[in-house]
């Protein structure tokens, strides 16, 4: 049936509300050969058929079937790029090796272009009265503490602080640390918060 | 807010920092509230990033210990998050509606009625570029002919103005005229100062941009 496989392109995007999955190449590619053949079946009858009307209603159901498809390719893309703007905001303008392998070459294409696009916006912020613009994505959360107790994941070196102050962030140290400037760490999986 | 170390140079212009934080807040209360976009208060933005620059100044002077410097810092660091969290509650609007907003803002500019920042502007154009390449790429320019089109249209999320909001007047505004969707029996009230009402959001949109009633 028509537009079967493009549902089940949804579907399984559905599934996983939360988290980004594989981008489905093979399936696309798939769906867009089913739309040609719809679409040369539809041109050969249109041809056919201009003194015979018997055919419109077939021509008619393949060209829904045709913007049916378009539409949902649409929507699991569009779909796509939400998630993928949470990833920019959550990692920042590098992505860990095994979410950049479940982007497809145009989309991470695009993760750049959004990227710059961003940092460009953040570094115009303020311009005006001489700051260099502001992080958007540092201060996610509202602030409770202004120092938190965290614990060092992974050998990372020196962190130098906003004050000069340098701290060796070793594995399995414990650190107390402003909020404000271990929230990067946090997210990128160097530091873990101690609640 | 303790203003006493910064009111010298906001007195000169006759608003203090405190006013300054005050409106900054109700526009970003009111931003995360109302389903459109607002008009910007970039004026306000950038006043209260001159302040929080002159109060870091004035907490560096202190020695680390100091309680004040804690206290201080703490009140910038929830500053400068209602700064982000406001411009990007922003963003946000801008991305999902940015076919609407787009098309609407150009009209806004040519009368001078712009409601997005130039570098907003930009940053909108910019994704609505990009995110018709990438569907371009993709998808588009390989489906079968006529269906290669990209239908701004069809691909524009509007905000849904007819949703209900809680709002507080603060002054008293006679006449609002709420439209009967069904029948066309209109009705008209008054808010009184300080009263609190759920209401539609359309009838009061102007209200909310002139700052006459606040989303709470």
């Amino acid at each position: 049936m028509f537009g079967e496989k493009v549902i089940e392109l949804l579907k399984e995007a559905d599934r996983n509300r939360e988290t980004i999955d594989q981008f489905n190449d093979e399936k696309i590619r798939q769906i867009i050969e089913e739309m040609h053949v719809l679409f040369k079946m539809n041109m050969d009858d249109a041809n056919a058929t201009t003194e015979n009307k018997s055919l419109w209603t077939t021509v008619q159901v393949r060209h829904s079937a045709l913007e049916r498809n378009k539409r949902c390719l649409l929507a699991y893309l569009y779909n796509r790029m939400d998630k993928i703007k949470t990833l920019r905001w959550e990692f920042g303008s590098v992505l860990p090796p095994d979410v950049r392998e479940l982007l497809s070459d145009t989309e991470y294409d695009w993760f750049s272009k959004y990227s710059t696009n961003l940092a460009q916006y953040m570094r115009s912020l303020g311009e005006d009265i001489g700051y260099s613009g502001i992080d958007l994505t540092e201060n996610l959360r509202p602030p409770k503490w202004l120092y938190i107790e965290v614990l060092c994941l992974t050998d990372y070196g020196k962190l130098e602080l906003e004050d000069g102050d340098v701290v060796m962030l070793k594995k399995n140290s414990r650190h107390f640390l402003p909020t404000s400037e271990c929230q990067t760490l946090i997210r990128q999986g160097v530091l873990k918060q101690i609640v | 807010m303790s203003t006493e170390d910064l009111d010298l140079s906001a007195d000169e212009e006759e608003i203090t920092a405190e006013t300054v934080l005050k409106t900054l807040q109700s526009a970003w209360q009111n931003e995360r509230l109302a389903p459109e976009i607002l008009p910007h208060r970039n004026d306000m933005v950038e006043c209260m990033l001159g302040q929080i620059q002159h109060m870091e100044r004035n907490i560096n002077k202190l020695p680390k210990t100091d309680l004040r410097a804690c206290i201080h810092k703490m009140e910038l660091n929830r500053i400068k998050y209602i700064i982000c969290n406001y411009l990007k509650t922003r963003l946000n609007k801008i991305e999902k509606y940015c076919i609407s907003i787009v098309n609407e803002e150009r009209q806004r500019t040519e009368s001078g009625t712009n409601y997005l920042t130039p570098s907003e502007f930009r940053y909108a154009q910019e994704y609505l570029v990009n995110m018709e390449n990438h569907l371009k790429n993709t998808v588009l320019n390989h489906v079968p002919g006529r269906m290669q089109t990209f239908e701004h249209n069809k691909m524009a999320v509007y905000p849904n103005l007819q949703s209900h909001v809680f709002l507080k007047a603060n002054s008293t505004v006679n006449g609002i005229v709420l439209e009967d969707m069904i029948g066309d029996q209109d009705e008209e009230i008054d808010l009184e100062e300080d009263s609190q009402h759920i209401l539609q959001y359309k009838p009061i949109a102007d209200l909310v941009k002139n700052g006459k009633v606040q989303l709470v």
